[in-house]
């Protein structure tokens, strides 16, 4: 006798354990099988758009922290890249290589999140989160010691960086990335073959190359995916063409490949710091920028390549103290138009794993 | 696992979303005096100001040594919250570290991010979901007064205290853990003072 | 490093192909009608020089007399990217076509017009607000809102 089964629809609301933040599903199933799926967000709209429209270029810089705000160093870093090259300032050596060495440890501290996250929905109530978090507060209280700050720095200004670092930043950041490879050692060695976590996370949630790129995702989702597209190296920004370090790619485009390539990422970042410490040269750190500047008439648009993925800053100037219009290209939505496609099929257990694995930010989705 | 054919999107859910966008420009409509602090236990009146009973002072001990928070985290400070509970500034050792999911079983509500209109009877469910006796700490500048995006009026809510009575405000942004943990024990503190067993008028 | 692809070039050879369809073409950028916009889009995706297969993003500015809709394309394989315009002079009721089926990372972003500017897309599976809530009056990223 057949049994006759009927689909209903489930909401996992704003206020969830497992969501990373105010983000809503819509979910509809069949027993506990996904059928279908739809995001709900504006949960955190605060209408950063529109208040990038009153403010100076300079007082942009904080409302950019906030997008992201476990990758602060990279938006402000974004933004600033997008007005230099709307206004056509050129950044001292120097400037550029501190901006190399903070992006790359901001990139660092969001992956330990982004995995400690991942883990913590795979089951493992918080052990690994707390291991990551130490290491974390290790790279925090580093850029502590530059900008004062511990989330949100607002340190990386247009033309340069704000100030320069104390004597005591390049003594204890070698210690760091001294001590840093054995941390992400005894990860793997707890986790790389932790039945578990292969159980819950391999094959599960799979993205195929063309619809990767269809869904125009980026970062990590993108490149475990197997397309070999790292910003850094395609479209280099900054002075990253200086810089040896490979590209983890994944090859079938689950959330185990997801999870290894942000791991496999943590390491090259540890490279460029290496690479980029041996080299700082002496010098100014910020170029003469007036307070308040008034690029031409133009627009500009200006990527780089963010923990979460391509994040962009889109500016259009009318040549006023203040931008006419500025757009945020924010990774984390457009990696979530995968999500849908991603899910079908799964269990709602598997959902919450394929959903912690694309790892997205609130604050940037809603802006 | 073989699925139908599926249309997209099975439910037009646009009357739910009709709901639920009516609901909250009344939320809004209705929300734009602040709602004032609560602030009996400031009374200095003389009847009021008997030392408290050993019952008193053993139920206010046992309810500020295990506070457990209910989840509340739009934005950034809830990173700072998390940093908190983590190994460095471990917020376990004030008997804070059960992170329930449930409101059903947390009497304190950690607002950690700025709180916009769409968002707004959500968090007024959670805090009406929570029991007796309950407090709120508003955490970050955007807690207070909406902090840095005060000044977009159309989608953020000018500060918790619009929508739940606050206990505690913690400036910063984000605070520091220390300042979180400083905020906790000026709660402590108040909960400390608290008369539970009233006998008589109140 | 990505080539920008310069927008005369393009508008040479889409000239050949969709005759009346550019309305003007710069360094690098590329302005179409409205009405060739699909059929332009689906040029540049499908031909193998071309083979602009991701969409980096897509915002709209409002210009008071008109709203400019502004897509950027790439390349993954070629490396070269192109940025393609249109404007929607209706100021009531502004529609353009949805690209959504050709990439399909223009969903939400199109929602998000919708929603902050009222560019209303046809062709679009689900068309509806996406930031603010039903029954918000207006559209706040317009220059005349409030």
């Amino acid at each position: 006798m057949a049994l006759k089964t009927e689909p209903f629809v489930l909401n996992m609301g704003p206020v969830h354990p497992s969501t990373h933040g105010v983000f809503r599903m819509r979910t509809t199933l069949d027993g506990e099988v996904v059928v279908d799926i739809e995001p709900i967000f504006g949960y955190l709209h605060r209408g950063v758009e529109k208040l990038a429209e009153q403010r100076t270029y300079t007082g942009i810089i904080p409302l950019t922290d906030r997008l992201d705000y476990i990758s602060s160093m990279n938006n402000n870093l974004a933004y600033c890249l997008a007005v230099e090259k709307l206004a056509g300032i050129k950044v001292p050596e120097r400037a550029e290589y501190l901006r190399v060495i903070m992006a790359e440890l901001q990139r660092i501290a969001a992956f330990l999140i982004a995995v400690g996250a991942f883990l913590n929905d795979c089951g493992a109530f918080f052990t690994p989160f707390m291991y990551m978090f130490r290491e974390r507060e290790k790279i925090v209280d580093l850029l502590e010691m530059v900008s004062g700050q511990r989330l949100t720095y607002n340190y990386i200004r247009v033309g340069g960086v704000s100030q320069d670092i104390p004597e005591e930043f390049l003594p204890a950041l070698r210690t760091f990335v001294a001590q840093m490879p054995g941390f992400i050692d005894e990860y793997d060695r707890l986790l790389m073959q932790n039945e578990i976590l292969l159980a819950r996370a391999k094959g599960v949630g799979i993205l195929t190359r063309e619809q990767a790129i269809n869904c125009a995702a980026s970062g990590p989702v993108l490149r475990a995916s197997g397309v070999k597209w790292d910003i850094r190296q395609a479209d280099p920004y900054s002075i990253y063409d200086r810089f040896e370090f490979d590209i983890p790619t994944g090859t079938v485009g689950d959330c185990y490949d997801r999870y290894r390539v942000r791991v496999a990422e943590m390491r090259q970042s540890l490279r460029i710091i290496q690479q980029a410490m041996t080299q700082l040269p002496p010098g100014p750190v910020k170029a003469a920028v007036p307070h308040l500047i008034r690029p031409p008439v133009g627009e500009a648009y200006a990527h780089l390549e963010a923990p979460k993925g391509e994040l962009g800053f889109y500016l259009v100037s009318d040549n006023s103290i203040a931008p006419y219009r500025c757009h945020i290209r924010p990774p984390s939505l457009i990696n979530l138009t995968a999500l849908r496609d991603m899910v079908r099929g799964w269990k709602v257990a598997d959902l919450i794993v394929i959903f912690g694995s694309i790892d997205i930010t609130v604050g940037e989705i809603d802006r | 696992m073989e699925v139908g054919d599926i249309r997209p999107y099975i439910y037009p859910d646009i009357e739910l979303d009709r709901e639920e966008g009516q609901g909250i420009e009344d939320l809004k409509a209705n929300s734009q005096p602040a709602i004032p602090d609560p602030d009996k236990w400031l009374d200095e009146e003389l009847s009021q100001n008997i030392l408290l009973t050993s019952a008193d002072a053993l139920i206010n001990w046992g309810r500020r040594s295990s506070l457990w928070t209910a989840i509340c985290f739009p934005a950034c400070c809830a990173f700072e919250f998390i940093a908190a509970n983590g190994p460095r500034f471990d917020l376990a050792r004030f008997g804070m570290e059960i992170l329930r999911a449930s409101p059903r079983q947390a009497d304190l509500m950690i607002t950690a991010g700025t709180l916009t209109w769409k968002m707004a009877p959500n968090v007024q469910r959670i805090y009406n979901q929570m029991a007796e006796p309950k407090w709120v700490i508003a955490m970050g500048a955007c807690g207070i007064s909406g902090g840095i995006f005060a000044s977009a009026p159309y989608a953020v809510v000018p500060g918790y205290n619009h929508i739940i009575p606050v206990d505690v405000y913690i400036p910063g942004c984000p605070p520091r853990p220390e300042a979180l943990i400083y905020g906790i024990q000026m709660l402590q503190k108040k909960i400390a003072k608290r008369r539970n067993l009233t006998l008589g008028k109140d | 490093m990505t080539a920008v692809l310069s927008g005369k070039e393009i508008a040479r050879q889409l000239t050949e192909k969709f005759p009346e369809s550019i309305i003007e073409s710069g360094q690098d950028y590329l302005v179409v009608k409205n009405e060739s916009l699909l059929a332009v889009a689906a040029f540049l995706k499908d031909t193998p020089e071309l083979n602009f297969d991701y969409l980096n993003f897509i915002t709209a500015v409002d210009y008071y007399h008109y709203f400019e809709v502004v897509y950027r394309l790439s390349s993954l394989e070629h490396n070269h990217s192109l940025v393609l315009k249109t404007h929607c002079a209706d100021r009531e009721n502004p529609a353009l076509p949805s690209v959504t089926g050709l990439w399909q990372g223009a969903d939400f972003q199109e929602r998000e017009i919708y929603d902050l500017m009222g560019i209303n897309f046809e062709g679009h599976p689900n068309m509806k607000r996406i930031f603010l809530w039903e029954g918000f009056a207006g559209h706040p990223m317009r220059k005349d809102f409030r």
